[in-house]
This record gives structure tokens, C-alpha cells and sequence, in this order.
């Protein structure tokens, strides 16, 4: 019974998705919709090697808009980066940030959260998991950086996948 | 239906979005000229696939409801495939950048020790 929380999680996620894709909520489109999701996902739950246990939905929808302005706020830095004088286009380098996040399916998200940010790529993480390695555009407090990621991005993470 | 006139407080909003996105977009090509290297280069890229891609389907979110007379949010899967997709292959491209010095810098030591002009 453990695994009925995510397994539904992802039937509605590609329920509303085919219903999006073909615009419509004509009773024809919701049934077979309906067929093909739970077909879809009973014939792949086999070949997913690790079952994501997602919960707090709530901190799910804070993080989305945490990551929204982010976004937006770094759009605007690193615009003005470009723009702006040659003294501030050679700060880039690598760091590294320690992390207590193990989950995959957490660190492929902070994964996705990091690089579609701008002025940040994720650069690898070490062997042990334990070390992550970005690149950042503007680097010049690396204590900002560390406190950014890990209470704003991994804190929250941890909270819905652990 | 009335033949899919837009107002015009919707025209200029859609068009300050679109000019936006654009601009954002072209900031962010223009750092390709402007940045030093490979991995500086490739923070520049994420401006128009982040901001300025969100301001194009904005207001094609605003343009398309107002055309049909309801709201139309497909846009939203656009934003969720490229969320999803695109930072695959930016990494990608970051690990293959970190090889590639890790193997210039082996082959630069390697060359130093044995002959003038390797390979």
C-alpha cells in the first residue's frame, strides 16, 4: 500500500496533461483519458527503479513560487551582468556546497532548480553524494550562495521527498 | 463570438510582453559575445529559455483567451516540457566542458614530459 501515494500522484499529472493536450473535457476524451493514464502507469511502474514519496504538497507550491521570483530576480542580475562592465563579466568560477539532500528525485530537482536559474549551472556532484559543485556567473560571496541554496531550495526539498 | 477583436489595453499589455521577452532573449544572446568563456557563456542562454520564453506565452496566454473568449492555458505545457528538458542538456554541456579541460590539461602535462607536439 506504500506505493499508492505517488502512483497516483502521476496517474492525475498525466491525466490533466492528455486533457490539456487535446484541449477538451468532451466525456469521451475524460474516459479514454482515464484508460490510458492507469494503463500507462501499471505498464511502467515496473521499469521505474525508485518510487518518488512526494508529501507536503503545500511546501510543493511555496517552493514553485520561492523558485518563480528567484527566477525572475536573476533574470534581471544577470541582464545586467552582461550589460554592465567588463569588471563583473570575470567573476565566474566553481564552488562547492556541502548537502544533506539523498533522495534522487530531490536532487533531480534541485538539479532542474539550479541550472533553470539563471547565474547558476549545476557543475556535477561528488561520488558520496555529498558535495555539490555549481557554477555561478557573479561569484563573490560564496556564504550567500551556500545559505541561498540550502534554505531556500534543499530545506524545502527535503521537507516533500524525505 | 465577436470575430476575435482585441481590445486595446490587451494589444499593448501582449505587446510589452512580447517586446520584453524578445529583449531578454537578446540580452541574453548578446552575453554569448560578451562572456569570457565556455561556462560563463552558458548563464546567458537561460535568460530566454526562463524570462523571456515566460513573457512570450504570457502574452500568448493573454492574446489566444481573448481571441477564443475563454481561458486558454496550453502555454503552460510549453513551460513544463522546457522546465523539465532543458536543464538536461545544459548540464550535459557543462560535464562534457569540464572533461574536455580536465583532458587538455592532462595532455598539455603529458606533452611538457615527453615530446614537443603531442598527437
Amino acid at each position: 500500500m506504500k506505493r499508492w501515494p505517488s502512483l497516483t500522484l502521476f496517474t492525475v499529472i498525466l491525466f490533466a496533461l492528455w486533457l490539456l493536450l487535446n484541449d477538451s473535457l468532451a466525456p469521451g476524451q475524460l474516459l479514454l483519458g482515464l484508460i490510458l493514464t492507469v494503463a500507462i502507469t501499471a505498464s511502467t511502474a515496473a521499469i521505474r527503479p525508485l518510487r518518488a514519496h512526494p508529501h507536503h504538497l503545500l511546501t510543493a507550491l511555496g517552493l514553485f513560487f520561492v523558485v518563480l521570483i528567484d527566477i525572475i530576480r536573476s533574470n534581471i542580475a544577470v541582464a545586467g551582468i552582461i550589460l554592465g562592465p567588463a569588471k563583473r563579466r570575470f567573476n565566474s568560477a566553481f564552488m562547492k556546497i556541502p548537502l544533506d539532500l539523498r533522495d534522487p528525485y530531490g536532487l533531480a530537482a534541485l538539479a532542474c532548480i539550479i541550472t533553470a536559474t539563471p547565474g547558476t549551472v549545476w557543475a556535477g556532484l561528488s561520488p558520496d553524494g555529498g558535495t555539490l559543485t555549481i557554477h555561478v556567473l557573479d561569484l563573490q560571496d560564496e556564504e550567500a550562495w551556500v545559505r541561498t541554496i540550502k534554505q531556500r531550495y534543499e530545506r524545502r526539498l527535503m521537507e516533500i521527498f524525505e | 463570438m465577436t470575430d476575435g477583436v482585441i481590445p486595446f489595453w490587451a494589444d499593448l499589455l501582449g505587446s510589452l510582453l512580447l517586446i520584453s521577452g524578445s529583449l531578454l532573449t537578446l540580452i541574453g544572446s548578446l552575453g554569448l559575445l560578451r562572456l569570457p568563456n565556455l561556462f560563463a557563456r552558458m548563464h546567458g542562454i537561460t535568460l530566454g529559455n526562463t524570462l523571456g520564453l515566460g513573457c512570450v506565452l504570457l502574452a500568448s496566454i493573454l492574446v489566444a483567451s481573448i481571441h477564443a473568449e475563454r481561458f486558454v492555458f496550453q502555454e503552460v505545457l510549453i513551460t513544463l516540457f522546457m522546465i523539465s528538458t532543458s536543464p538536461v542538456t545544459t548540464i550535459l554541456l557543462m560535464r562534457s566542458g569540464i572533461y574536455r579541460r580536465r583532458m587538455d590539461a592532462d595532455r598539455k602535462t603529458a606533452g611538457h614530459q615527453d615530446s614537443p607536439n603531442p598527437g
